[in-house]
């Protein structure tokens, strides 16, 4: 059984101006201690994803499809239950988290705070157990008295993660946790979160726009695009060999230093991803894609195999001739 | 394999320009016409904004009730009517009657021509003051958000001085020196409230100022001058606008209490006047309601449409507060 | 490969001299009257460089390496504290002629644009601005404004001139800001990171402009990025900065490759997709311009002194103690290293000034 299920999720957020339908139609599985990346750009809804296997998605948004958190429904999970699972099961180290530490309290009393509120100890033994993690994050134990601002913006992230892994969970569910950071600093979370991952058994759900960092830290990568995943497989086979024309584009904006083919060529696409109230009909990448022919604006295609452990919705993919008759080309 | 090569397709097929359709006919080709197109499309997009506040609207129309009655005062009644002596009066203390639907005040003059020609006074003191106000406030407001420094700590300096000032006491001083007239009044006025504008247009343009178009132009060679007229003040103009609004209610309520208080010139009627002479001939003891009812309930009405108005623009001109 | 040698003649259109800026630390009144001083910042700690006509320089680095820093003292936003600059040989005098010939494109295609302005008002500022009211051949406005336009890959340039920014994507709205650099025909555009703001898919066509300009019209260009791939891509020859110097400098394909400075090859190594180049990461945090160590500036953190190789070769206390300016180790290839010096075969590298 998959620590995390995720089957045909779809959510639509209830604006002022109407439906947006942020993501539809997404499924995907995660074994203990398996690393999942998910990329994509801008609106292309990843960040719902990760809100809405929590239930933290605001009021009054459409959730629709099967979330399994260690077999259970967390779509149905009575509110009590539901406090319990977060932060025990799964974790989320969100997006700009280093802004999401209270200024005027010591870190370690904002660490120690979720064990306290999950009843793992008391706040004596809490703090015993922070100074454990702080140093598993590589920051020293005694840091705990010190206040955010106090702190870089790397050892901030380090906190954030040490937050998460405060219960620990099975899952953590990691949003862009690295896209404000330098280079050099961006290398050192990473390598923590690798380690840590090793260490502890950790399954991971990575999400980032930033594919070659996905490459790293990910066993496999699934490339999302106007709500829906467009392509999913081994990472590193994505990354080298992508089959979806947008996964090519995107995978050509990380070139490789040394490699001639990149020198001066520099690829992208025109247009903007699409507005999710306004997606264009049949593939919704058609607009924008260099490969497309006439099928193309008519049928919406599915994950079609690819290959070995490959699946990508294009209509031009091997698996998609078999599975969707008149796209001869 | 990943090469570009293979995505040629991505870099030759696809042209590198953004393609667009030929413009539709009508397109100003003029710099001149633009600017217009420009200035029409955006004022046109406030209106239908402000259009769909209900308080907004609610608001101008009170306003555009009043600035009608306050034009249309000869046609209403006479300006005779103002004078103790006329013989269109009628007997004092009157309640009122058909012929004079507002009663008569002291003199038997008509209350409703009194309030009617009211309005002329207190809505252009109101207005004039405010005026001043704003201009005196926003020239210090954006050359000490503009320039920092030392002109920034001393122009704020004295804007804290004048904002402590307290209003009664620099009026009565003012009137008893410069003599009692409307000017002295507005001045008084003027003088007394262009602090606050001041704090807020400074806090606006420091926030203006900053932002990268602004650095852009800088970086283009830009003069102050240009920068302030082009960039800083078409953002912080919105604000000082909405600002300017609520600003004159409250000129309108101060001049209504410098005319209570007998700061007034005695020659003009203004709400205030009126208002004033009712309580010395102890209107409000004899219970002769339709002389103070009128003014002060005009009076009320005026603030609140400025003010209602004044928070219709705020909400479309600061992002932040319009309700999604 | 690199047709960079012929393309662009080895007519130098800019140059920056040893260039310093300093920001004065602040401190609070009171500590101010009980005679604290704050700690000054040297951002930019002597820096010089060449800019070649049709050439595109990389200026690297990570976030407080003085990268971003130099590129405003080169538009003439910020005053330096020490050294200068000369356009075509001559110190800059004029600053608003210097203007007109030197162009910078900012990072937030959003932000660079006034939201109330409409994309014809954006273009035709610059114009304005330096009273240019008609073209060299008495072109009106609105002919160099779609020129420009036109030129950063919006056709047809009429149909933008009343829209505006928001109602743009992401890569037009960068282009119109290129359109806005490209109205004054200028010669060099310091670009700062262009294209980090917009989305990876559509960074190429902004690069592709890019290059399209140092192509055809022989425009020079300053990227400034923390981005080696991007250097990688586009640019000729790649600065590498660290506390406000330049520690590497030369060819693209050199310093990317063969890397002479420890900081360099530390840098390249954490890029995921770097080949044949293994190294431990830097341990510690970017450093602070307000407190430089002595010596090499780069010595506490640098890998060949803390593995002892540093030693070995004899240098260690060089770098310790000696500060030290470029020097070139390969032809073009210029770096401030001891290490690198003693194992090209160097005697005692000149010490540096600053």
């Amino acid at each position: 059984m998959s620590l995390l299920s995720v089957r045909d999720l779809n959510v639509t957020y209830r604006t002022q101006g109407g439906p947006v339908p942020a993501v539809r139609g997404v499924s995907f599985d995660i074994e203990k201690g398996e690393v999942l990346g998910l990329a994509g750009e801008s609106g292309c809804g990843k960040s719902t994803v990760v809100n809405a296997i929590l239930r933290l998605v605001p009021r009054g948004t459409d959730v629709n499809g099967g979330i399994l958190l260690n077999g259970e429904d967390v779509l149905g999970m009575k509110p009590g239950r539901l406090r319990a699972v977060r932060w025990t099961q799964a974790s989320v180290v969100f997006q700009g988290a280093m802004h999401a530490l209270n200024p005027v309290q010591r870190i370690g009393d904002q660490i120690a705070e979720a064990i306290v509120i999950h009843g793992r100890a008391g706040e004596r033994e809490a703090l015993v157990r922070v100074g454990g993690l702080l140093e598993q994050v590589g920051l020293p134990p005694r840091s705990l008295e010190h206040y955010p601002h106090e702190l870089s913006g790397g050892q901030k992230q380090r906190v954030m993660i040490a937050m998460a892994l405060a219960c620990s969970p099975d899952l953590v569910i990691a949003d862009e946790p690295t896209t404000a950071l330098d280079v050099m600093v961006q290398a050192q979370v990473l390598q923590l979160l690798k380690a840590l991952q090793r260490e502890l058994g950790l399954a991971m759900l990575f999400i980032t726009h930033d594919l070659s960092v996905l490459v790293e830290v990910s066993d496999r990568l699934a490339i999302m695009y106007a709500g829906k995943i467009v392509e999913e497989g081994d990472s590193r086979a994505v990354f080298d060999a992508p089959k979806h024309p947008y996964s090519q584009a995107l995978a050509a904006a990380f070139p490789t230093i040394g490699d001639d083919r990149f020198r001066h060529k520099p690829s992208g696409l025109g247009g903007d991803p699409p507005d999710p109230q306004a997606i264009p009909s049949g593939c919704p990448f058609h607009p924008r894609c260099p490969l497309v022919f006439d099928a193309c604006p008519t049928i919406v295609p599915e994950l079609y195999q690819a290959g070995a452990g490959r699946r990508a919705a294009c209509l031009l993919v091997e698996g998609a001739l078999v599975d969707a008759p008149g796209t001869a080309e | 394999m990943r090469p570009p090569e293979a995505l040629g397709h991505v870099a030759e097929e696809k042209p590198s320009a953004v393609e667009l359709e030929p413009p539709p006919p009508g397109v100003p080709k003029s710099p001149r016409a633009i600017v217009w197109a420009r200035r029409r499309r955006s004022a046109s997009r406030i209106w239908r904004m402000y259009r769909r506040n209900k308080m907004g609207m609610a608001g101008l129309f009170i306003l555009a009730f009043f600035i009608v009655v306050a034009a249309a005062a000869p046609l209403i009644a006479g300006e005779e009517a103002l004078k103790a002596t006329c013989e269109c009066n009628g007997a004092p203390f009157s309640p009122p009657s058909w012929e004079f639907p507002f009663g008569t005040d002291n003199f038997g003059r008509s209350v409703l021509a009194l309030t009617v020609w009211g309005s002329r006074i207190s809505l252009t003191v109101g207005l004039l003051a405010t005026v001043i106000s704003m201009v005196i406030g926003s020239t210090i407001g954006i050359v000490a958000g503009y320039y920092g420094r030392w002109p920034e700590t001393i122009l704020m300096r004295l804007t804290d001085w004048f904002l402590v000032i307290p209003f009664l006491p620099l009026a009565i001083v003012l009137a008893s020196i410069l003599g009692q007239s409307m000017s002295v009044i507005i001045l008084v006025i003027g003088v007394t409230s262009w602090p606050s504008d001041a704090r807020i247009v400074r806090a606006q343009v420091l926030s203006v100022k900053t932002r990268p178009y602004v650095e852009r132009a800088q970086a283009l060679g830009a003069s102050p001058w240009h920068l302030i007229t082009r960039h800083i003040l078409p953002n912080v103009g919105p604000l000082i606008l909405a600002n300017t609004i609520l600003l004159i209610a409250i000129a309108i309520l101060s001049e209504t209490t410098l005319a209570f208080l007998g700061l007034g010139d005695p020659l003009t009627i203004s709400w205030g006047r009126v208002l004033e002479f009712a309580f010395n001939a102890g209107a409000a003891g004899s219970g002769q309601w339709w002389w103070l009812l009128p003014p002060g309930l005009a009076i009320v009405f005026v603030v609140l449409a400025f003010t209602m108005c004044g928070f219709a623009l705020d909400e479309i001109v600061n992002p932040k507060l319009r309700r999604r | 490969m690199s047709g960079s040698d012929e393309r662009a003649n080895t007519d130098v259109v800019l140059e920056v001299r040893n260039l310093g800026v300093t920001f004065e630390g602040r401190v609070g009144l009171v500590s101010g009257l009980m005679g604290k001083k704050g700690s000054d910042a040297r951002a930019v700690d002597g820096v010089g460089f060449e800019l070649r006509r049709g050439e595109v320089l990389a200026l690297a680095g990570e976030s407080g390496c003085g990268k971003t820093t130099t590129a405003r003292v080169i538009m003439g936003l910020l005053k330096p504290q020490q050294g200068e600059i000369l356009f075509e040989g001559k110190p800059v005098k004029n600053l608003r002629r210097f203007r007109r010939r030197v162009q910078m494109v900012f990072q937030d295609p959003m932000g660079s644009l006034n939201p109330r302005q409409t994309i014809y008002e954006i273009v035709a500022e610059a114009l304005r601005i330096h009273g240019i009211h008609r073209g060299e051949h008495g072109e009106p406005e609105e002919e160099l404004v779609a020129r420009a336009l036109s030129r950063a890959g919006m056709r047809p340039p009429e149909r933008f001139f009343l829209l505006y920014p928001h109602e743009l994507s992401g890569g037009q709205r960068q282009r119109v800001v290129i359109a806005g650099a490209l109205v004054l025909e200028p010669e060099v555009i310091v670009a700062d990171e262009p294209v980090s703001n917009l989305d990876a898919s559509v960074r190429g066509e902004i690069l592709r402009l890019l290059m399209k300009l140092r192509e055809e019209d022989q425009i020079s260009i300053i990227i400034v990025t923390h981005d080696l791939g991007l250097a990688w891509t586009v640019a000729d020859r790649v600065a590498v900065m660290y506390l406000g110097r330049i520690v590497e400098i030369g060819p693209a394909e050199d310093v990317l490759t063969k890397p002479l400075h420890p900081y360099t090859q530390a840098l390249l190594n954490v890029v995921p997709e770097a080949e044949g180049i293994d190294r431990p990461i830097l341990s510690g945090e970017p450093p602070d311009p307000t407190r430089i160590p002595p010596g090499c500036r780069f010595h506490p953190r640098c890998p060949e002194v803390a593995s002892g190789s540093a030693a070995q070769a004899g240098v260690e206390a060089r770098c310790r103690g000696e500060d030290l300016g470029l020097v070139e180790l390969r032809p073009g290839h210029l770096a401030a290293c001891h290490l690198a010096n003693v194992v090209a075969g160097n005697a005692r590298p000149p010490v540096a000034t600053s």
